[in-house]
């Protein structure tokens, strides 16, 4: 018990300290300098996380093998810009459509109670994002979810890509906009504090917190007596049953809490992007989300926080070279162009596969790994036979 | 009169063309422990199945405590595949998931252990008390039902204490040796609080030794939980030393019933199981 206490007392400290050091990060960081990289991809790595997790709530913590994410992503992402388009700009999002939506969340809230206001209406508009995911899934499990393991991942998929048609098609376009992107939304470059002549710089924060809430709730579900539950599902349906656990009921809130949290994950990609298109939300991005949940490590939640990082960082950031060139000290224009980035990542992605089979993580948490180097390096143990007692 | 707990009617369970239990009635009265034996392939396991909800049969009736917990009757394409008697004497369906069964308090154990091979043992034994507590997804993620968890908590810890498993709580199930791992598939059937257990096979696998313990354990979880023991077993002195009454099945079918000293001298018996068993045994 004490043992547990330290390790989310050290857990906590941890956040606390990373938050704090992105926000100084966030001021002397200028946005022009080459290092303006490492804010953008904390931002899309902290987002990725979240859907990483929810994704890894269903696979990894229930057993259940879900192809959908990009679907429910977009519908966040959808629900999450339309509602937070002002007024004034609709017209000229709305081009070829009568839009059929006036309200704007943060406009509405905003004018009545200034930035608070403001920041609320953001905040309802990812919530809803959510909840329209999660309703969804509620709707889709009722056939889904009575599907084994692969049938389930085939139909999500499928499903996923419904999705994806539906929202591009013209009779929507009143409300979805059609084909064409919405855009002049609420984005994360919104998030800064305007002092006199001094800005200060709030959007990595703020999606890191935001991130940090999401997992966080996610973690105490795992962690509390439905968390167990999910499991004894993953581990024996049969015999989950026979101890009185309804199967349906749990894998249905289990699908449509991942669906939420990869709603929310798709309002956050929305506001990290300029634009939001439904043809952004193709099954590749489903792919590189569960990438990232069997690099971290199915059942591990740091394991697919670490993955996340790890795939946005190099995808994104340390790889980029490859595809232009120049890459650390090689200088190989003929060689490094464009797709070359792809393969070395492959190649890299196999190599992890091959020699972590289990993931980077494993099953296990971070502080598992760390109590297990302290246990190794700095605490010295008695040898075996010199135990207190003998 | 005894009072009755486990009432089975004219249970028939029919796979495609193989009836697997062929009108099987008995009961089981309170505080009974009751014997189900017979040759492999008989037909014990898929009676418990029907019992728990896990197969639905195809025809019969299941009562607990009074209450029609399970009853079918031929339909569909069974109506014409039915090879079965008493077709007609049931005319309602009731069926439940396994869930369900387990919360009106009938706990079981499986022939080929299903433990949570993953998780702790003391894990093992707190998704038990999963069904009772109350709670939803929402108070118990954030924290709002912290007592009732710490309820769960201590009775799973005193449970596993009652059972000698409480040194091992930390261990992941898997690593147990076998009749251990047997022994806490029982615990964590009692922290599902049950009046009746049912269990299938408890001594498979053990050595003579646990088998000879199991009888007391039996006996003691019996008295201490005020529990009615339903078992299927292969152990004939288990059986005979322990059994209240015996149910025979054989190719599904019920070939006598009645006191061990009845079963064991009853020639049919001999003839289908006891006569083989002892040949094996020699
Ligand atoms: N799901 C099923 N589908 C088809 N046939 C089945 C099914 N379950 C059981 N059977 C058949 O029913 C018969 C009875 O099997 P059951 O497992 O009940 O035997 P048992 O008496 O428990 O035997 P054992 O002592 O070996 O455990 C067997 O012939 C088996 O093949
Ligand atoms: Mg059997």
């Amino acid at each position: 018990m004490e043992n547990k206490k330290t390790q989310n007392i050290t857990t906590v400290v941890g956040i606390v300290f990373l938050l704090l050091l992105v926000i100084v990060l966030e001021q002397i960081i200028s946005p022009t300098s080459t290092m303006a990289m490492l804010l953008t991809v904390t931002k899309k790595s902290a987002i990725y996380a979240v859907v990483a997790v929810s994704m890894n709530l269903l696979n990894g913590f229930t057993g259940l093998f879900s192809l959908g994410q990009a679907g429910f992503m977009l519908m966040g992402a959808y629900t999450y810009a339309i509602f937070t388009i002002p007024r004034a700009e609709r017209d000229a999002v709305y081009y070829y459509y009568d839009q059929a939506m006036e309200l704007s969340f943060p406009e509405v809230f905003g004018n009545a109670l200034g930035s608070v206001g403001f920041l609320l209406g953001v905040l309802l508009a990812i919530i809803l994002g959510g909840l329209v995911a999660a309703a969804v899934a509620y709707v889709i499990g009722f056939p889904v979810l009575r599907l084994k393991s692969d049938y389930l991942a085939i139909a999500t998929l499928g499903f996923a890509e419904i999705i994806r048609a539906l929202f591009q098609w013209t009779k929507l376009g009143p409300i979805t906009n059609g084909a064409n992107p919405l855009k002049n939304y609420v984005r994360l470059n919104s998030f800064k504090i305007e002092m006199g002549d001094t800005t200060i710089g709030l959007s990595t924060f703020t999606t890191l917190l935001f991130a940090t809430i999401c997992i966080g709730i996610m973690v105490m579900l795992i962690n509390s007596s439905y968390g167990r539950a999910f499991k004894a599902i993953r581990e024996d349906e049969v015999a989950a049953e026979a101890m009185g656990i309804n199967l349906y009921k749990h894998k249905q809130i289990a699908f449509c809490i991942s669906c939420f949290f990869a709603g929310v994950g798709g309002a956050m990609l929305a506001m990290f992007a300029n634009t939001v298109q439904a043809n952004n939300f193709k099954s590749n991005m489903t792919f590189e989300i569960l990438l990232i949940v069997v690099l971290g490590g199915i059942g591990s939640v740091s394991g697919s926080c670490i993955g996340a990082v790890l795939f946005v960082f190099a995808a994104e950031w340390w790889l980029r070279g490859l595809d232009s060139g120049k890459w650390l000290f090689i200088n190989a224009p003929g060689v490094l162009r464009n797709g070359f980035r792809l393969v070395v990542f492959s190649v890299g992605i196999m190599i992890v596969i091959l020699f972590f089979r289990r993931g980077i993580m494993g099953d296990k948490e971070l502080p598992y790994y760390a109590k297990r180097i302290r246990d190794r390096f700095i605490i010295n143990k008695p040898k075996a036979g010199e135990k207190e007692n003998g | 009169m005894a009072e009755n707990v486990l009432r089975l009617e004219d249970i028939t369970m029919q796979f495609g063309g193989v009836v697997a239990v062929d009108n099987f009635s008995m009961e089981v009265n309170k505080g009974e422990i009751v014997a189900l034996i017979g040759p492999n392939g008989a037909g014990k396991t898929t009676a418990f199945n029907c019992i728990t909800g896990v197969y639905e049969p195809t025809n019969g009736r299941v009562t607990l405590h009074g209450e029609v917990i399970v009853e079918n009757h031929p339909q569909g394409k069974m109506k014409d595949l039915y090879k079965g008697e008493n077709n007609g004497k049931y005319t309602n369906v009731v069926s439940h998931t396994p869930d369900k069964i387990t919360y009106r308090e009938i706990a079981r154990t499986f022939q080929n252990i299903r433990l949570f091979k993953a998780l702790t043992v003391f894990d093992n034994v707190l998704i038990a008390k999963h069904m009772r507590a109350k709670h939803n997804v929402f108070s118990s993620t954030f924290r709002f039902s912290a007592k009732e968890e710490r309820r769960m908590r201590d009775e799973a810890l005193s449970l596993l204490e009652e059972q000698n498993l409480l040194h091992l709580k930390d261990s992941i199930a898997s690593s147990l040796p076998y009749g251990l791992q047997r022994r806490l598939e029982i615990a964590r059937a009692l922290a599902t609080e049950p009046s009746i257990i049912l269990l299938d096979e408890p001594a498979a696998g053990m050595n003579p030794q646990e088998t000879f313990e199991l009888t007391s354990f039996i006996r003691q979880i019996r008295e201490e939980y005020k529990l009615t023991v339903f078992m299927i077993e292969h152990h004939m002195d288990l059986v005979m030393k322990i059994s209240d009454r015996i149910y025979v099945l054989d190719f599904g079918k019920m070939i006598s019933h009645g006191t061990p000293t009845e079963v064991q001298n009853d020639q049919k018996v001999i003839d289908a199981y006891l006569g083989v068993v002892e040949d094996a045994e020699d």
